[in-house]
């Protein structure tokens, strides 16, 4: 512990003095566009690499790899794609030249001002504020680690790391200097490499690792299945069971296990007793007084089994068909997995305001069409490393680590998906790793981070307070004690957040936000670079709709949100209340945009061709 | 292994491919030249960096 703190204290004294550097010879991005000088391509790509990745990529989307698998690389592969490539070719260039000609400096201003509307300017500035739940994902993801490593508990850990940030927030680092964002981006890059590289070591070879990930599903189930049979068969039943009938029978038992969990013991006797008439209605054998006994057994003896055997049910239910396949089309899992986390984050992309910005900041598109280079190679690296560990950590628990040998991740993560990563890295991996990969979550958290609150920070300051009139002139005395009085309500109500949000809900909290800032910005954005027809009335339309419908839809139909706060969905069981909010708003919004620009008078011609050269 | 996990990896490798090909090609395209509203733009920015000092 002493180790890892000295070399925590010796990577913030590094960051500290680049910063420094950065500080006397003012090497902002900004500072490299007056001087006619260009930003090194490596620098503005690890820069917009280390905001855009996480501990969330890396804790929270890496732990849904341990329970949905590899099917979360086609997140890897939209994030290249959509997230690098297409971002910064077709949305980069025109961002950049539509927010110098319009004097922007945040997302919200540019498109006010592209709409000529202060209303949207404002409006969109409250909306960013809602990033604390962003925020507050991304402080959860570092403290799961240090939770995990240091085995404190969660409060203690979150305390420890809002602490750090407080520092580093204080200390200057939402500046934005450049060799800092490159350094982090750098330790990010370098972890991930040596994570892929020991992961495959421990697993047995890439093939291997592949080939036993692939056969896992089945063999943990029908162990379990065994287990079962023997604990059945054990516990006095009057007609024991055969394979065949075990294997009938394990998916009542499996459901009573997963749907009785943290039920009363009203609730438990009420679901299970129903469970117990469907298993003997389908097979015919009476065995209601046998479970109890059974599962006791299990309990006792076959206890790895037992995890194991709830949450495979669960996962089969809800349409899981191993860590190598996609999800059953159309079930629970597949929604999950393709309209939530795939979608959401790898469209949602498209419209982040803290990425979004950094458009602006390069001196040419040259600068942008190098970065694609090197921005394809850092999220490939980095969400698919984290991703394909994710999933294989499978392998290292059930087969490779005698202490959770027969368990799945989910179980040898004690049913938290956020902690799937950091138990497997403390486990699996030599403690001098443990270290770099701490400054690699430190890293990915203090870039994220600062330039979240960055965004909140000039969103209170430059689009709420001066926009409305409270402030004269941003970085006047009194925006500056309102913009640092306003960060430092922010981080308190980000850690709070963070505190009271449900277990396993990283990865979720990320996708949300990602796609309610798609349904609210994205056409307004994409609309305001490309089409010059598009109306201030359409893009104040398309914006209120986008938000109001996500909102809708998150609050009362989206059923994996509402059921992580007791909630029930009003579509009831329907497939609506699985589609993510993003997949019903972003369209209404972007038809929203269209029709009424459509019917709207248009914006002054002058100004608009002002905006949208290609 | 399922089909859509083996197309899924071609896919991202064949992504950052095109992402390498892409920035080779155009490494030399697109200088601008810095113009004054790029200069008053970088001193706007400036002022708004003050609040994070």
């Amino acid at each position: 512990m002493i180790t890892m703190i000295i070399v925590t204290i010796a990577y913030l004294l590094i960051l500290g003095f680049l910063g420094w550097i950065g500080y006397k010879q003012t090497k902002t991005a900004a500072d490299y566009l007056v001087a006619g000088r260009n930003t090194h391509p490596y620098i503005m790509a690890m820069s917009y690499g280390a905001t855009f990745i996480s501990t969330s990529a890396i804790i929270g989307f890496g732990g849904a790899a341990g329970i949905f698998g590899l099917g979360l690389l086609w997140l890897t592969f939209l994030n290249i794609f959509v997230g690098i490539f297409i971002a910064f070719i077709f949305l980069g260039k025109r961002t950049r030249s539509m927010g110098h000609h319009l004097d922007a400096h945040t997302f919200p201003e540019l498109l006010g001002k592209r709409y000529q509307s202060k209303f949207i300017q404002i409006f969109s500035g409250s909306i960013i504020l809602t990033m604390v739940l962003y925020a507050s994902v991304v402080l959860i993801g570092a403290a799961r680690y240090l939770q995990e490593t240091f085995q404190i508990g969660f409060d203690i850990s979150l305390f420890i790391f809002a602490l750090i940030i407080i520092i580093y927030v204080i200390a200057g680092g939402m500046k934005g200097v450049m060799y800092t964002d490159a350094f982090q981006g750098t330790i990010m890059f370098i972890g991930m490499l040596l994570l892929l590289f020991l992961t495959f070591s421990k697993v047995g070879g890439v093939k291997e690792g592949h080939e036993k990930l692939a056969e896992l599903n089945e063999k943990a189930y029908a162990e379990a299945v065994v287990a079962f049979k023997d604990a059945y068969n054990a516990s006095g039943a009057a007609v024991l069971l055969d394979d065949a009938k075990a294997l009938e029978l394990v998916p009542y038992f499996g459901k009573v296990l997963y749907q009785t969990k943290d039920k009363s013991d009203e609730d438990k006797k009420a679901i299970s007793g129903k469970i117990f008439q469907d298993a003997e209605t389908a097979t015919g054998i009476k065995l209601g007084e046998y479970f109890g006994p059974a599962v006791k057994l299990m309990g006792e003896q076959y206890k790895k089994n037992l995890g194991n055997l709830a949450a495979l049910s669960k996962f089969k239910d809800s349409g899981h068909q191993g860590w190598t396949k996609m999800p059953k089309g159309g079930s629970p899992f597949w929604w999950l997995l393709v309209s939530t986390i795939i979608m959401g984050v790898g469209i949602g992309v498209l419209a982040q305001p803290q990425l979004s910005v950094r458009f602006m900041t390069v001196k040419s598109k040259r600068e942008l069409n190098r970065a694609v280079l090197i921005g394809g190679i850092f999220i490939l690296v980095m969400t698919g490393v984290a991703f394909i560990v994710g999933a294989l950590s499978n392998v290292y628990f059930y087969d490779v680590n005698p202490n959770t040998k027969g368990m799945i991740s989910i179980i040898a993560a004690k049913g938290n998906g956020d902690l799937i990563i950091p138990t497997f890295l403390t486990s699996a991996l030599p403690s001098w790793f443990n270290y770099i990969f701490m400054l690699t979550l430190l890293s990915a958290a203090m870039s994220t981070l600062s330039s979240q609150f960055h965004a909140m920070g000039t969103a209170l300051s430059r689009d709420i307070f001066e926009t409305l009139g409270f402030v004269k002139e941003v970085g006047g005395k009194k925006s500056i004690v309102i913009t640092k009085v306003g960060i430092a309500v922010m981080l308190l109500i980000t850690v709070i957040i963070g505190y009271f949000l449900p277990e396993g809900y990283i990865a979720a909290g990320t996708a949300l936000f990602f796609g309610l800032c798609a349904a609210t910005f994205l056409p307004a954005y994409v609309g305001g670079l490309y089409w010059k027809r598009a109306t201030r009335t359409g893009a104040i339309a398309s914006i209120i709709t986008g938000f109001a419908v996500s909102l809708f839809w998150l609050l009362l139909v989206h059923v994996f949100t509402i059921s992580k706060w007791g909630g029930k969905s009003i579509f009831g069981k329907s497939v609506w209340s699985m589609v993510d909010p993003l997949l019903v708003a972003l369209p209404i919004s972007a038809v929203v945009y269209i029709v009424v620009s459509l019917f709207s008078k248009p914006l002054d011609k002058q100004h608009v061709d002002g905006c949208v050269k290609s | 292994m399922g089909f859509e996990i083996i197309l899924v990896y071609v896919l991202m490798i064949l992504s950052s491919i095109a992402c390498v090909v892409y920035g080779i090609i155009n490494w030399n395209k697109g200088a601008d030249v810095v113009t004054e509203e790029d200069k008053h733009w970088v001193e706007e920015e400036k002022k708004i960096e003050q609040e994070f000092e």
